[in-house]
C-alpha cells in the first residue's frame, strides 16, 4: 500500500466448491508476487497460519445457505475494510440457489436418513443479500486475470477494470464465428457479462453464463429467437437454469418459461 | 487463342484476362514481395478472413446462405473461389485489430520509462474484397487519415495494403450494396479487381488495373487481352447480383428521416427486440470506435496502454461523470443507426452503411436495418414536406 505496510488479506468461504479460492492458487506465477504485496492473513484453503482480524480485504466466496453462516458474514464485514465477493455463488448464490425454486424440506426428507438434525435455510442467496459488498468477481469459476486486476487495483487505489459488457464483445474481438448464428445452437453470450475470452465458443459451444447476466440484459429476446431456432419451454426453463439462476434477469426468465410450460 | 498482352501498352484501368492458375501465381509474387496474403478462408462454420498460402486455402465450392440471424454454409455445384458473400469479419481486423498495444511504461528512478510502440505493421494483400467491402476502406480511411489527425496504426497499415477486389456475381439474401451505391461492383479503390467467370468449360478472372503498385505485379504473369465479349459476360453477371439483391433500404433524404424521427415509437419496439450486444458494431466494416485500457502489475513498477475495439452498445461507451449518457437500448440503438445512416453524411461526407447486410445476418435475433429504416419511413412521425426544412 501508499504507506509502504502491506494490506492484510483474508479468504473466506461459505456454501461453494472452493474453485474460487482455487484461483487465487492458481495464479501461479503471479502468486509469489501477490504474496511479496500482499499479507495472506487468513486463507485456511492454503495455509493454517492465522492472522487476527481486522482485514484490509476480504474475498468471500459462497452463498449463504444456513443460519449460521447468515451471523458469519456480518462478523466478516464487520472486520473487513473492503469486502469482494468472488465468483456466481457469492455474487448470485449459484448453482445450489435451485433450491430456491423447490421446497428444501422435500429435499431434506429424501435425501438424510434424519433429517431433523439438518439445519439449513429455504434459500442460497448472494452475500449482497445480508452485507454490503464493495466489488463482486464474476464467474464460475472467476478469471485468474480478473481476480489479478482486481487485486492490483486494490493495491493502487483505483477502479478495477472488469467489463459489464456481453460476451459477444469478447467472442468477436477473439475473430470467433458466432456459434448460434452459423450453427443454430443456444448461447447466452449476448445476455451473458464478459470475462471468460468467450471460451466455450472458443470450442464451438454455446455460453452457458458462467459469468451472468451482463448490464442491461434482454433475455426475453433471445429466447423468442431460442424458441424459433426449435428450442422448447422446458430446454429454455433448463438453459436460465445453472449458475446464476437466481440472478434476477435469469430468474425472472426461467419462471416465465416454467409458468408456459406448465 | 488468347493474345498475350504488350506490357508496355497497359495502363491503370486496362482490362485482362487471368486464368485460374494465374491466380496462384499471383498469390506467390505478392508472397515474393514480402506481403502476408490475406483472403476467404473455412474457419468453424464460417467463412472468414485469414492468411492463405495458396488458392487451395480459399474456399473453393462452398456458399453462404443468410438470413437475418442465420448463416450456413453451403456446397456449390461448381468449383468457384469466390461463390459466397461476405463473413462474421471484414478487412478492419487487419487494418484497425481488435486488441492493439499503444506504449508500455516502467518504472525508473526518476519516474517511468515509456516506450511507444514502433507501428510497425505487415504489408497485407487482401484477396477477395468486395466491392461493399473496397468502399469501406475508403470511409474508414476518411475516418483514420485526414486533416484533424492521422492513426498510425491504421494509417501505416493501410498504406503498405495491396487490395485485389472481387466483384460480385450473386448477391446474398441479406446484400443491399445497390441500394447504397457501393456495389455489387467496385469502380475505385482497388489494385486490381477481378470478376470471376465459372462455366464448365472454363474459369477466369475479368481483371481490371487500378494501380500502378499492380501493373507491377501483373509483369511476371504475362496477362492476356480481355476480349469485348469476356468483358460483355463479366457486366452481365455483375448486374445479374444487382438484380438479385436480398434486401433494399430507401435513402431518399434519409439524413432528415433519422433526425426527424427520434421520438418515433419504432425505437420502442426495437429496443423490445434488441440485446444491445454490439455483435452489429463488431461485424460493422466501417465502425471504427476503439477503447483505451491501462493495466498495471501488482507491483506498480509496469504499466501497458492497450486499445481495443469499443462499441457503442455499452454502456461504459457512453459513461461521463455521473453515469452513462445512454442509459437505455433505444437509446443506443438509436444513436448507432442515426450515426450510421445520417450524422456519418455530416462527419465523413460520405453514409457510414455499404450495405454490407453483416449487422443483419449476424444479429443473434435478426434485427435488420432495412426494415427499421423503411418502418420508420413508412409511419414517419414528422409531414414529408417539413423534411427538407432546415430546423
Amino acid at each position: 500500500m501508499r504507506d509502504g505496510t502491506k494490506p492484510k488479506l483474508a479468504v473466506w468461504k461459505f456454501a461453494s466448491c472452493d474453485g474460487c479460492q482455487l484461483t487465487l492458487l492458481n495464479c501461479e506465477d503471479q502468486l509469489l508476487t501477490i504474496a511479496d504485496n500482499i499479507q495472506i492473513a487468513y486463507f485456511p484453503e492454503a495455509t493454517r497460519a492465522e492472522v487476527e482480524g481486522p482485514y484490509d480485504l476480504s474475498l468471500v466466496e459462497g452463498s449463504v445457505t444456513t443460519p449460521h453462516e447468515l451471523e458469519r458474514i456480518k462478523g466478516i464485514r464487520e472486520q473487513s475494510k473492503f469486502l469482494i465477493t468472488i465468483g456466481a455463488c457469492a455474487t448470485a448464490g449459484g448453482i445450489q440457489a435451485l433450491r430456491n425454486f423447490k421446497d428444501v424440506d422435500e429435499f431434506t426428507s429424501i435425501v438424510y436418513a434424519s433429517p431433523e438434525y439438518i439445519t439449513t435455510l429455504k434459500t442460497s442467496t448472494p452475500i449482497s443479500d445480508h452485507v454490503e459488498v464493495d466489488f463482486e468477481l464474476r464467474g464460475c469459476p472467476i478469471s485468474v486475470e480478473q481476480l489479478v486486476e482486481v487485486l492490483s487495483a486494490f493495491l493502487f487505489d483505483r477502479r478495477p477494470q472488469i467489463p459489464t459488457y456481453s460476451v459477444c464483445v469478447e467472442c468477436k474481438r477473439r475473430g470467433i464465428p458466432c456459434v448460434m448464428v452459423s450453427q443454430g445452437k443456444a448461447c447466452l453470450g449476448p445476455v451473458t457479462q464478459a470475462g471468460c475470452g468467450a471460451l466455450c465458443p472458443y470450442f464451438n459451444r454455446g455460453c452457458y453464463s458462467c459469468f451472468g447476466p451482463k448490464e442491461t440484459p434482454n433475455p426475453r429476446s433471445l429466447s423468442r429467437q431460442m424458441e424459433e431456432m426449435g428450442y422448447s419451454e422446458d430446454q429454455l426453463l433448463r438453459v436460465y437454469r445453472t449458475f446464476n439462476a437466481f440472478a434476477e434477469p435469469f430468474r425472472k426468465e426461467s419462471t416465465y418459461h416454467e409458468q408456459e410450460n406448465n | 487463342m488468347y493474345q498475350e498482352v504488350d506490357m508496355a501498352k497497359l495502363n491503370p484501368e486496362s482490362v485482362v484476362i487471368l486464368q485460374k492458375d494465374d491466380l496462384a501465381k499471383l498469390l506467390n509474387i505478392l508472397r515474393s514481395h514480402s506481403y502476408q496474403t490475406i483472403g476467404p478462408t473455412l474457419r468453424e462454420n464460417a467463412i472468414v478472413y485469414d492468411e492463405i498460402q495458396g488458392m487451395e486455402d480459399l474456399p473453393i465450392g462452398w456458399t453462404d446462405s443468410q438470413e437475418k440471424g442465420s448463416y450456413r454454409l453451403e456446397k456449390r455445384n461448381d468449383d468457384a473461389y469466390f461463390g459466397y458473400n461476405v463473413g462474421p469479419y471484414s478487412w478492419k481486423t487487419y487494418l484497425s485489430p481488435a486488441r492493439v498495444r499503444v506504449c508500455n511504461a516502467s518504472r525508473s528512478e526518476n519516474g517511468f520509462n515509456v516506450v511507444q510502440e514502433t507501428g510497425n505493421a505487415p504489408n497485407y494483400a487482401f484477396i477477395g474484397v468486395r466491392p461493399c467491402d473496397v468502399k469501406a476502406i475508403k470511409i474508414l480511411d476518411k475516418v483514420f487519415i485526414n486533416d484533424f489527425c492521422v492513426d498510425n496504426v491504421y494509417g501505416n497499415r493501410r498504406k503498405q495494403s495491396f487490395i485485389v477486389a472481387v466483384n460480385c456475381t450473386e448477391a446474398g439474401n441479406t446484400c443491399f450494396c445497390s441500394s447504397m451505391g457501393t456495389g455489387p461492383k467496385s469502380e475505385e479503390g482497388f489494385d486490381l479487381c477481378l470478376t470471376e467467370i465459372v462455366t464448365e468449360q472454363s474459369h477466369f478472372f475479368v481483371t481490371e488495373i487500378g494501380s500502378d503498385k499492380a501493373l507491377e505485379v501483373l509483369e511476371a504473369l504475362s496477362p492476356q487481352t480481355a476480349s469485348e465479349s469476356e468483358i460483355k459476360e463479366a457486366e452481365r453477371r455483375i448486374e445479374n447480383a444487382a438484380q438479385s439483391m436480398g434486401r433494399n433500404l430507401n435513402t431518399d433524404r434519409i439524413h432528415d428521416l433519422m433526425f426527424d424521427n427520434y421520438r418515433h415509437p419504432q425505437w420502442d419496439d426495437i429496443a423490445e427486440r434488441c440485446l444491445s450486444c454490439a455483435n452489429c458494431t463488431m461485424v460493422c466494416p466501417t465502425c471504427f470506435c476503439n477503447t483505451v485500457e491501462e493495466k498495471t502489475d501488482l507491483e506498480g513498477d509496469n504499466a501497458e496502454r492497450w486499445r481495443i475495439w469499443d462499441s457503442c452498445f455499452t454502456l461504459e461507451y457512453s459513461y461521463i461523470h455521473g453515469g452513462s449518457v445512454r442509459h437505455s437500448t433505444k437509446s443506443r440503438y438509436r444513436q448507432w443507426m442515426t450515426h450510421k445512416l445520417a450524422s456519418w453524411h455530416d462527419q465523413f461526407d460520405t453514409s457510414g452503411c455499404v450495405g454490407c447486410g453483416r449487422c443483419i445476418t449476424w444479429c443473434p435475433v435478426g434485427i435488420d436495418i432495412t426494415e427499421e429504416v423503411s418502418a420508420i419511413r413508412n409511419s414517419s412521425t414528422v409531414p414529408e414536406e417539413t423534411v427538407d426544412q432546415p430546423r
